[in-house]
């Protein structure tokens, strides 16, 4: 490998949200993974998003509430405008149930296609939705990568963060498989997952991430017992790196960006006593 | 930015397989459109077919990606040298420092609309479609992955029509940031019932073959294409990546923002960080979709923003709206442009819409084009331009 691949860049992260059914948002699911509180039993209902008009939010694709509602969460504990920010979205699988319904009415009444839905079918619907109700004009993207989707959704945030030299915004979810297509992409429960990353610490970094790309194929693997929370949804790769975060603890971390290669971070924390970066 | 080297790039789409048959076709003023034979209800409108993909199998180690993307994909890659000038650069940099970045609007979706077609009695996947693979949007990036032995990054965007510009902008990063030495870029989109029957719906569809920018323009005509470009540092020839400008419309789903604002920041992005004022700029390949409002607010844009004697067209008449895919064909057109001194016309237009400018011309002309900006609008308000230069320094 050569030398230039051995060079970590640093950056913070400034804001955080998380949504599972069973840890539905950052406060619930920080002591969760820390093992300091047991998940509620219960399943939270889908989150319906304020940036949607209250008509909206009900009639949402299950990938537009879950999106916006932890990108909003992100903003919000990383006391940023969300206008201000780029953003990547990273989503494996699309809306499996519109490309459900697609597919179902295309092979019976092709002509009946509902009009809504099709344009909530690209990939980027979230992302569409949530500039238009941000007011957002700055750049988002939208990505997949298979298993390998929320690695290449960060390294792209952070990547953008450096690049710009502004704080960024990493929308990352995946929903429900429906019908025939769940035999081919069985995703279960909606996971929702969001980061504000930025080059520079503020008074709401909570860990500073020195990262770089790396040969190989060990992906560190989240605890059995935080897995389980979010396991059979294809974002459940998304895991370890929160249960990273909410453990406040140094490690190194490596994600998956492709078969063969990996996204490597040392994360660290600011220190108990003053705040100060170690 | 410093300026990128594009060392290869090929096209397969209706109007040619190849950058020469496009070239020619381009220059012949022949048009790829033909009328939809691709669906089985039938749907007046005409489309812009790659000829021969269901003959062409993919090679039998990539069985398991097989499907009509993948085998448009592969017709790509095969054009224009494209395969080993790929190969070449993966073994001089090495196959964990070639990024690969693709775009598609719906990748092999139509893998999963034919499974359902076929579905067997107990409501399950034929078995010849059970492959995870090919019924996930990633299905473009991890075949041309595996095809080109590449172990680096690789990611498949997805921003709708805007999905093959942007790629430019993200390898662009990367290769700035130093995480890579070379980018394989460029998107792939095929025909299939969720854009015809989808643009459909929307009442976007022509019935006739589009004509982009014409004061009666009935709305697009759909075509399938896929395109790639290497990227490097240096080089030893092509042309050069100059400047890239992305931005959100922030407005609608599937309009564009009135005032064009998203389109006018793409644009400005695109010279800013190429230094270069609009006046440089020889030629300009609009997305002139033919869609009503596209057409109106993106004349309106070049009109306030550019010279009389900048020239823009849109060349869908010969390609119609490849989709996912229009970013690095319309890359590849303008790349043309400055390789064979003509900027393309507006094929199938007639009549000019009075929102357009003196910049918007129907006729080829024989120019010198030593640099082009391709633009690129997709649902959900996300816009790119693409700045081109046939020299490093204008």
């Amino acid at each position: 490998m050569s030398d230039t691949a051995a060079t970590s860049h640093t950056a913070f992260v400034n804001g955080v949200a998380l949504w599972a059914p069973r840890i539905p948002g950052w406060p619930v699911a920080a002591p969760v993974l820390r093992g300091e509180a047991a998940a509620p039993e219960q399943p939270a209902a889908r989150p319906a998003p304020a940036l949607l008009a209250p008509t909206e939010r009900r009639r949402a694709p299950d990938t537009v509430a879950i999106a916006l509602e932890v990108a909003a969460r992100a903003c919000e504990s990383a006391g940023v405008d969300p206008r201000e920010l780029a953003s990547v979205f990273a989503c494996t699988e699309g809306d499996l149930a519109i490309n459900d319904y697609m597919s179902e009415t295309l092979a019976r009444t092709p002509t009946l296609v509902s009009p809504i839905r099709f344009h909530n079918s690209v990939h980027n619907a979230a992302a569409g939705y949530w500039t238009i109700g941000t007011g957002c004009m700055q750049p988002y993207t939208a990505l997949s990568a298979c298993q390998d989707t929320f690695g290449e959704g960060l390294l792209e945030t952070l990547v953008q963060a450096h690049s710009s030299g502004r704080p960024t915004l990493l929308v990352a979810y995946d929903i429900e498989a429906r019908g025939p297509l769940a035999a081919m992409q069985p995703s279960r429960g909606i996971v929702g997952a969001s980061v504000v990353v930025a080059p520079g610490a503020c008074d709401t970094s909570l860990a500073r991430i020195r990262w770089r790309t790396a040969r190989g194929t060990e992906r560190t693997p989240a605890l059995p017992r935080n897995a389980a929370l979010v396991a059979g949804n294809a974002m459940a790769p998304c895991l370890p790196f929160f249960e990273a975060l909410a453990r406040g603890e140094r490690r190194t971390l490596r994600l998956g960006l492709s078969p063969s290669m990996l996204l490597e971070m040392d994360i660290d924390f600011p220190t108990r006593n003053d705040g100060s970066w170690p | 930015m410093t300026p990128l080297r594009i060392t290869a790039y090929s096209v397969a789409c209706g109007a040619g397989i190849g950058v020469p048959a496009l070239a020619d076709a381009l220059r012949e003023r022949r048009s790829g459109l033909r009328p939809n034979d691709f669906t089985e209800v039938p749907l007046t409108t005409f489309i812009g077919r790659v000829p021969g993909i269901e003959a062409s199998a993919l090679p039998a180690r990539l069985a398991e990606w097989e499907c009509r993307n993948n085998r448009l994909a592969w017709l790509a890659l095969c054009s224009d040298g494209f395969f080993e000038h790929a190969v070449a650069a993966r073994n001089r940099y090495g196959a964990d420092r070639v990024a690969l970045v693709l775009g598609t609007s719906t990748s092999s979706i139509g893998a999963t609309e034919e499974a359902y077609r076929r579905l067997l009695p107990d409501g399950q996947y034929p078995e010849d479609l059970r492959r995870p693979i090919v019924h996930t949007p990633h299905s473009l990036g991890d075949f041309v992955r595996e095809a080109l032995g590449l172990e680096g990054i690789a990611v498949t965007i997805g921003t709708a029509c805007s999905s093959s510009a942007k790629v430019f902008a993200q390898a662009e990063r990367l290769l700035r940031l130093g995480l890579v030495d070379a980018a394989i870029v460029g998107g792939v989109d095929s025909l299939c019932g969720s854009v015809l029957f989808g643009f459909n719906s929307l009442e976007l569809v022509s019935p006739e073959p589009c004509r982009p920018f014409d004061v009666a323009r009935c709305g697009i005509s759909i075509g399938e294409a896929g395109g790639f470009a290497l990227l490097e540092r240096d080089g030893a020839n092509g042309p050069w990546l100059l400047g890239y400008g992305e931005s959100s419309d922030a407005h609608h789903m599937s309009s564009p923002h009135p005032q064009g604002l998203g389109a006018r920041l793409a644009i400005q992005a695109a010279l800013q960080r190429a230094a270069l004022g609009p006046d440089a700029v020889d030629y300009i390949n609009l997305h002139g979709t033919a869609s009503q409002r596209n057409d109106e607010v993106e004349a309106r844009v070049i009109a306030d923003l550019f010279p009389a004697g900048t020239r823009a067209s849109s060349t869908k008449g010969w390609t119609g709206h490849t989709l996912g895919a229009a970013g690095i064909v319309e890359a590849v057109i303008a790349l043309i442009a400055m390789q064979e001194g003509f900027a393309p016309g507006t094929l199938n237009a007639r009549e000019l819409d009075p929102d357009c400018g003196p910049q918007i011309r129907l006729l080829n002309e024989t120019t010198d084009v030593r640099v082009a900006l391709s633009n690129s609008f997709g649902f959900g308000g996300s816009n790119c331009s693409l700045l081109f230069g046939r020299d490093r320094h204008v």
